[in-house]
């Protein structure tokens, strides 16, 4: 029952008080016509046009739902219906861009068979043929309006939003509408607004893509595919997607990231295309702000601020990342910062977790230095531009839709309500005007006869309370009521009742009733001064809070260890050094090593040259840095495109994490550059990304440009699905005779799409043929995973017959069995110093293979495939003298110079030559002992690591990390909502790390066995 | 007859390259003595110029050849170890050697058992003498090994072996003497890597602890009966843990989580071992206060977190030193604990102190086993163990196993890896030092 009558209280205060829904002139009627015009006059208004322009004493005219006039002095026709808007503020309504109100549930168009690989969309009739793309997908067509959605966005002043069916790559055409009841037809503003896009497969239950960067490749041959059907393509074949995909280019394309990086990811396929995306942000954009303003893509960023985390056990505390502490501070700046930045961007209230914080959090970021008038720009005018619907709404000029709200202040002060919502004209109530208190929040005087009492008001959530204090200590609760002007109060003055009714309005209270004497007295509410004090300390006190309010800085990466200034190649000198050349000078003793521009200037005795830094090196040895001819760190969602038996178009290049600790790590163990390897899970993996460990750069920045192009081949277990479980036994091939043919059966169709290529016909641009047809013509190069002889034979014996080299054998853990044929070939080994036993295919591998390679002149390296080795390379180097005597340069050339010959970079880098890159270390110790440690690692002459730095930024590690805990517990006890402490896990892949990372969920095809 | 012939040649190849297995060792009938070398005893302690002599498998003499003289004829075997250094032989904590021995080949694997709680189930009797991993970690200076069944929440009995014998029964040194437990784990990954959605508190966290306890509680219950009308074979295999006979290992690295496991062992009278105990840098005063050992986790790991000292892990093993909690060194898995020896290596480079070092490998690791009267460091009395080295053991830079003894027993050093290496070598008429033989 008691529900029952709230629902109906609802239904009171939340129905619309004007008649507004106008039936469908199309449609037949049932009854007799009742059309209403919708004429209203809102008058002595403080109406805000724009955000650049707002008039006091205002008036504005709607009628029909559209916007009539607007100003001040103008005449208000005699029908109209007039309210009074006096001390009111009257905003456009904001504009929500990303939102699936009205969207079905996404479904997917069919199941994944098991065991199986699903190569093809199980989408039926002429459409693409991956199901993650859905071009043709129209959201207005199935569009269904939905009050009790729309009511949760009207209430926080929304009236206008842009849907889209949040599923999948391509996500077909988004529709602007209103948050009004009614009819579709009404509500739809306009049909088709922008093509959406995103990195998420969504119910698409095809495996491909499973990678980020299998995602960025399928976009991009899309766009290949569309461009080439508009022209040749349509005389082949019709394809409603690739139609839709064409006409879909046109409108703006808004594209929904994940994180910071996939904007400069993304925006790199726009740029590519000739498209400047909008991206749906994440809210971390702060983090690399520099690079994605120079995207010069506009923004649509979500307020969903972190909660502080509950740090009161200082072991739970543990557990809670840096980063994540940090961001919790620095999220409400997000948008100051991005302001201050000049990037235009618009706010939704996308992954908000409750959308009552949404204007709450826009005032903490206005607190943060963000502007009012910025703020109201990225809820109207900005989204409306975005979108290319400036004429329709976005403000309160003539001819737009009568889309507004009325607030009581203006709408970002701290109390502001939002008291009704007018959409298309037709208005809401969210919060009645005649429930608020006749009188504002302060200290008075109350006078009842002779007895005078201190009054204060206070108003929460618009509902004031009343109370009366005797002395500090005690408070008088006055019960009151308030309807239409006239007001009562009654409290207890010992005991006795008092009890007073009079009027109320514009701050004054007066009227008659009973004393605590029970004397019939008169009584007046009138100001006093602590009023006004009582203002003025609140401004102070604001002022307090602002200065106390010292954030920490923005690191880079936005990381522990990060730097907050970007570091600088200096003249640096080491002095009197053990200097490993590398070169035919061998080791040198007693060495001086000048690093200058960059670049390594002079080698020699007793260098006088003056440097701003220089270092002693005596007792210590000088090298140049290592070499990781394979690595799979700071890559970002999956390594492994390993959905079909060759993925040539994915690129690790696409998706380098910058901000992986594991890049510092790996400086700290004297690395300088890397090759990001894609996975083995196929026999044609995808392309390399060759960096140089520039901590704290882009990734862009982070690429070693002048590298040769490299991809990563696999043989063996991994590519036949051998340790997958016996379920799996259908995807091609599963015997490594099967491996072969796809080799023989890629590398002919590759030469054939050459030729059509070089023959001038046109032809559809396929970015895997483009890639194989590099490594015939040798502009790119094999790196392949591989362990037993017969398929290492097997692949050099295909490579020649396709008239091309192999570059480097990787893990080649069999390479001592054929180590002849690979000299003969011309083939690079990059192995493991001494693991076996994983897998059955390692079962004759040799901790003496590297030797054995050497020994016959096989340029041979050493690698780590993992996160842990790879900063302890220097020690697997050493192996190679444990095991097979290599001898000590020998050793330290496979993971420096040998790497850097099979990476082709050799010119730049791998040794301490005059002219050579200044990639260096520092050591301890020799750096082949276990004694040894980095002390300094620099790249490009710039010192990225530094163990006395390092010793000092833990110290400054662990006090932001205190005074970050301090100001948790702080807001804790100040009643602030916390969240429960939790750890964030760190992905570290190997070679056959297969989970699918496209998807909405995580797929885990993983399997605990044979992790390389 | 051509078909005999081949087999012959096959038969005499293969001889000459010895792929074969290596053979268990012969018991010592001789008396040897090993003089000039730098002994480390693994009690801390060290020799410079030592002597060192052992008989019917027992150490006899352990002396400073400066202060101590010996008559060097009555030894059948002098072995001259200038230059040269002896160590215990080391003794593999927490591994799986012998019960796997190609990780992804599931035949080949015996170290997981069905069912949460499996307390007697025993490795002892998987115990592949014959493996082929095996030898090769022998090569780098292991002699013995806790063999640790895995899986669940109970996991099952472990026990001490050495790695050489013709039988898992000969090969035994200790059997049965550990119960294993893995303890949940506090937090649960939601969502996914790349969304990583709040990674969240591991609900069943209580649940599972609370399912050990129950059981713990149940255990020591039956153990108290003389004379059980219905044996149960789980619970009698628990009984030791409360008599004293054997300890409770349990797998666990945060420091919160390690606490607890301690407090319940204490409980119920139990004698609790921490095998991982990443964060046990963190409690030293309470592992110090319970008198808790560690088997520390792989030293030559990344850090726990983010933010950690890059070197964390490196370190653990100097802090946990310095505050005076007794810990060895570990590894995870089987054919990994041919690196065993650098965990402690890293550990030295990093600040700890060297004989502390080869403690870590020997002697404390004997103590945990509860076998340090009889093995893990070189004293008169206990057992002749020990390995010869050509430089430092803990450094691959110098690191050469020469000799081993189990018992006085000399070890074949010799595997399948470098039979490889010399069969390979001789097609390509090239050297490589393959130390074996």
């Amino acid at each position: 029952m008691k529900n029952m009558k709230q629902n109906i209280l609802l239904l009171i205060i939340f129905c619309c008080f004007s008649y507004t829904v106008w039936g469908q002139k199309t449609f037949p009627k049932n009854g007799v016509y009742d059309h209403r015009e919708g004429l209203y006059a809102f008058v002595n208004a403080t109406i805000h046009k724009s955000p650049n322009q707002t008039l006091e004493n205002a008036t504005l005219i709607i009628k029909d739902g559209k916007i009539e006039n607007v100003g001040n002095g103008i005449s208000v026709p005699q029908d109209a219906i007039i309210h009074d808007m006096a001390g009111k503020h009257i905003y456009p309504s904001f504009i929500e861009m990303d939102s699936n109100y009205g969207m079905p549930a996404p479904q997917a168009a069919g199941e994944r068979p098991q065991f199986q690989p699903q190569m093809l969309s199980n989408k039926q009739g002429a459409y693409i043929w991956n199901e993650a793309l859905k071009p043709e997908f129209n959201a207005y067509e199935v569009f269904k309006a939905n009050d009790e959605k729309a009511k949760e966005l009207r209430t926080i002043g929304f009236g206008t939003v842009l849907s889209h069916q949040q599923d999948g790559i391509s996500r077909g055409s988004s529709t602007l509408v209103t948050l009004g009841t009614g009819k579709e037809h009404e509500i739809i503003l306009k049909d088709k607004v922008s093509h959406q896009l995103s990195f998420s497969k969504g119910t698409s239950t095809q495996n491909y893509p499973s990678s980020l960067m299998g995602g960025i490749a399928l976009i991009r041959q899309t766009y290949y595919d569309a461009q080439w059907y508009k022209t040749e393509g349509k005389k082949e074949e019709y394809n409603i997607s690739l139609e839709a995909w064409n006409d879909l280019n046109q409108l703006p394309q808004i594209f929904t990231i994940r994180d910071r990086l996939e904007i400069l990811r993304a925006s790199k396929i726009g740029k590519e295309f000739g498209q400047t995306y909008i991206f749906r942000g994440n809210g971390d954009e702060y983090m690399r702000l520099k690079e994605i303003k120079s995207t010069g893509s506009p923004l649509i960023i979500p307020v969903d601020f972190p909660a502080a985390y509950d740090v009161t056990d200082p072991f739970d505390a543990m557990q809670v990342s840096l980063s994540d502490m940090k961001h919790w501070e620095l999220a409400p700046t997000n948008l100051a910062r991005l302001q201050a930045a000049g990037i235009s961007f618009a706010l939704t209230t996308a992954k908000l977790k409750s959308k009552a914080d949404f204007l709450k959090n826009i005032k903490k970021a206005i607190k943060n230095g963000f502007s009012e008038k910025d703020a109201l720009a990225a809820l109207t005018t900005i989204p409306a531009k975005l979108m290319k619907v400036e004429n329709i709404v976005g403000t309160l000029d003539r001819g737009k839709v009568a889309n507004f709200i009325v607030t009581d202040k203006p709408i970002f002060e701290e109390k502001a309500v939002i008291h009704q919502n007018w959409i298309k004209g037709e208005g809401f109530v969210l919060k009645e005007f005649s429930k608020e208190a006749p009188i504002g929040e302060g200290v008075y005087n109350l006078g009842v006869g002779k007895k005078s009492y201190r009054l204060e008001i206070i108003i929460n959530d618009n509902k004031p309370s009343f109370t009366i204090k005797e002395n500090d200590s005690t408070d008088i609760k006055v019960k009151y009521a308030y309807h239409n002007e006239i007001i009562s109060l009654s409290f207890k003055d010992k005991d006795k009742l008092v009890r007073l009714s009079g009027t109320a309005k514009n701050a004054v209270a007066s009227g008659k009733g009973y004393n605590h004497l029970g004397e019939w007295v008169s009584w007046k509410i009138s100001p006093t001064r602590a009023l006004v004090e009582k203002e003025e300390k609140k401004e102070e006190e604001k002022k307090e809070e602002k200065e106390e309010n010292k954030l920490g800085e923005v690191t880079y990466p936005f990381l522990p260890y990060g730097w907050t200034e970007k570091p600088t190649a200096k003249t640096t000198l080491i002095k009197n050094a053990t200097v490993w050349t590398n070169e035919k000078e061998g080791i040198l003793e007693n060495t001086d090593v000048l690093l200058s521009n960059g670049k390594i200037t002079q080698v020699g005795k007793d260098i006088k040259t003056r440097a701003d830094v220089t270092i002693d090196g005596t007792g210590k040895h000088v090298t140049s840095g290592i070499i990781d001819e394979h690595a799979h760190i700071a890559i970002s969602r999956g390594v492994n495109e390993g959905t079909q038996y060759s993925s040539a178009e994915v690129s690790i290049a696409d998706v380098i994490n910058s901000e992986d600790v594991n890049i510092y790590r790996n400086l700290a163990g004297g690395v300088v550059a890397a090759q990001l390897l894609h996975g083995s899970a196929n026999p044609i993996g995808g392309q390399s990304g060759i960096v140089k460990f520039r901590w704290g750069f882009s990734p862009e920045e982070m690429k070693l440009k002048e590298a040769s192009p490299f991809i990563k081949f696999a043989l063996g277990e991994n590519v036949k699905q051998s340790n997958w479980g016996d379920n799996y036994r259908n995807r091609f091939p599963q015997t490594r005779m099967g491996v072969e043919e796809v080799y023989d059966d890629h590398f002919t169709r590759a030469k054939e799409y050459g030729k059509l290529k070089r023959s001038g016909k046109p032809y559809r641009k396929d970015l895997e043929m483009e890639t194989l047809l590099e490594i015939i013509e040798k502009k790119r190069f094999i790196t392949c995973h591989s362990y037993v002889q017969s398929e290492i034979n097997m692949l050099m014996k295909v490579a020649e017959r396709h008239g091309f080299t192999l570059n480097t054998f990787t893990h080649i853990l069999e390479g001592y069995k054929v180590a002849d044929k690979m000299k003969e070939h011309g083939a690079g080994g990059s192995t493991f110093s001494d693991w076996w036993a994983y897998k059955y295919e390692v079962i004759d591998a040799i901790p003496f293979n590297a030797a054995i390679l050497n020994k016959l002149g096989v340029i041979t390296a050493l690698n780590s495939d993992d996160a842990e080795m790879s900063r302890r390379l220097n020690q697997e180097a050493a192996k190679g003298v444990m095991y097979g005597g290599m001898t000590e340069e020998d050793a330290w050339k496979m993971v420096t110079l040998n790497p850097a010959i099979l990476l082709h970079l050799d010119k730049t880098m791998g040794s301490i030559k005059t002219g050579k890159d200044a990639d260096i270390v520092l050591w301890s110790d020799n750096p082949l002992s276990i004694y040894a440690q980095a002390e300094k690692t620099f790249v490009d002459g710039i010192q990225f690591y530094d163990k006395d730095e390092d010793i000092k930024m833990r110290q400054e590690i662990a006090q932001e990390r205190n005074r970050l805990i301090q100001k948790m517990i702080g807001e804790k006890e100040g009643g602030g909502t916390t969240q429960a402490p939790s750890m964030k896990f760190q992905q570290h892949y190997h070679c056959d790390h297969i989970d699918d990372e496209m998807g909405e969920q995580h797929n885990h095809e993983h399997h605990d066995h044979s992790e390389h | 007859m051509k078909y005999i012939i081949s087999i012959i040649i096959i038969f005499f190849a293969a001889s000459h390259i010895s792929l074969a297995q290596q053979t268990p060792a012969k018991k010592q009938t001789k008396s040897i003595l090993i003089q000039n070398g730098t002994a480390h005893l693994g009690n801390g302690k060290k020799i410079e110029n030592s002597l060192i002599a052992f008989e019917n498998g027992k150490l006899t003499v352990i002396g400073d050849a400066t202060r101590t003289k010996i008559d060097a004829t009555k030894f059948s075997t002098i072995i001259d170890a200038s230059g040269k250094h002896i160590y215990p032989g080391f003794i593999a904590m927490n591994t799986q050697i012998g019960l796997k021995e190609i990780d992804a080949v599931r035949a080949t694997n015996d170290d997981w058992e069905v069912g949460g709680i499996n307390p007697s189930v025993r490795a002892l009797i998987a115990y592949n003498t014959d493996s082929r991993v095996t030898p090769t970690i022998r090569s780098n200076g292991v002699m013995m090994a806790q063999i640790v069944p895995r899986g669940g929440l109970i996991t099952g009995q472990s026990s001490v072996m050495k790695l050489d014998g013709w039988n898992w029964e000969d090969a035994q040194y200790k059997a049965d003497n550990g119960i294993h437990v893995n303890w949940p784990s506090p937090f649960n990954r939601s969502g996914w890597w790349a969304a990583p959605g709040p990674i969240t508190k591991n609900e069943n966290y209580d649940k599972h602890i609370q399912t050990i306890k129950d059981y713990l509680k149940e255990a020591k219950a039956y153990a108290q009966k003389s004379n059980p009308e219905t044996t149960n074979l789980k619970f009698e295999a628990m009984k030791g843990l409360f008599d004293g006979s054997k300890k409770l290992y349990i797998r666990v690295d945060f420091a919160k989580s390690i606490m607890e496991a301690v407090l319940m062992a204490k409980e119920y009278n139990i004698t609790p071992v921490i095998v991982g105990g990443k964060d046990s840098w963190q409690i030293t005063d309470f592992l110090k206060e319970h008198k808790v050992a560690i088997v520390l986790g792989n030293t030559q790991s990344l850090p726990v977190r983010e933010y950690d000292d890059i070197d964390q892990p490196f370190k653990t093993p100097k802090i946990l030193e310095e505050a005076g909690v007794t810990y060895s060194f570990s590894m995870n898995g089987a054919w990994e604990q041919r690196n065993l020896v650098f965990q402690a290596g890293q550990a030295a480079s990093y600040g700890l102190d060297y004989e502390a070092a080869i403690k870590g490998l020997t002697l404390n690791a004997a103590k945990v086993l509860g076998i340090d009267d009889t093995t893990g460091s070189l004293e008169e009395g206990k057992d002749a163990t020990l390995i010869i080295v050509k430089g430092d053991v803990l450094d691959m830079r110098t690191c050469v196993v020469e000799k081993a003894f189990i018992q006085g027993a000399e070890i074949d050093l010799d595997n399948k890896q470098k039979a490889l290496s010399r069969k390979f070598s001789e097609k390509y008429g090239i050297d490589i030092k393959n130390d074996e033989k």
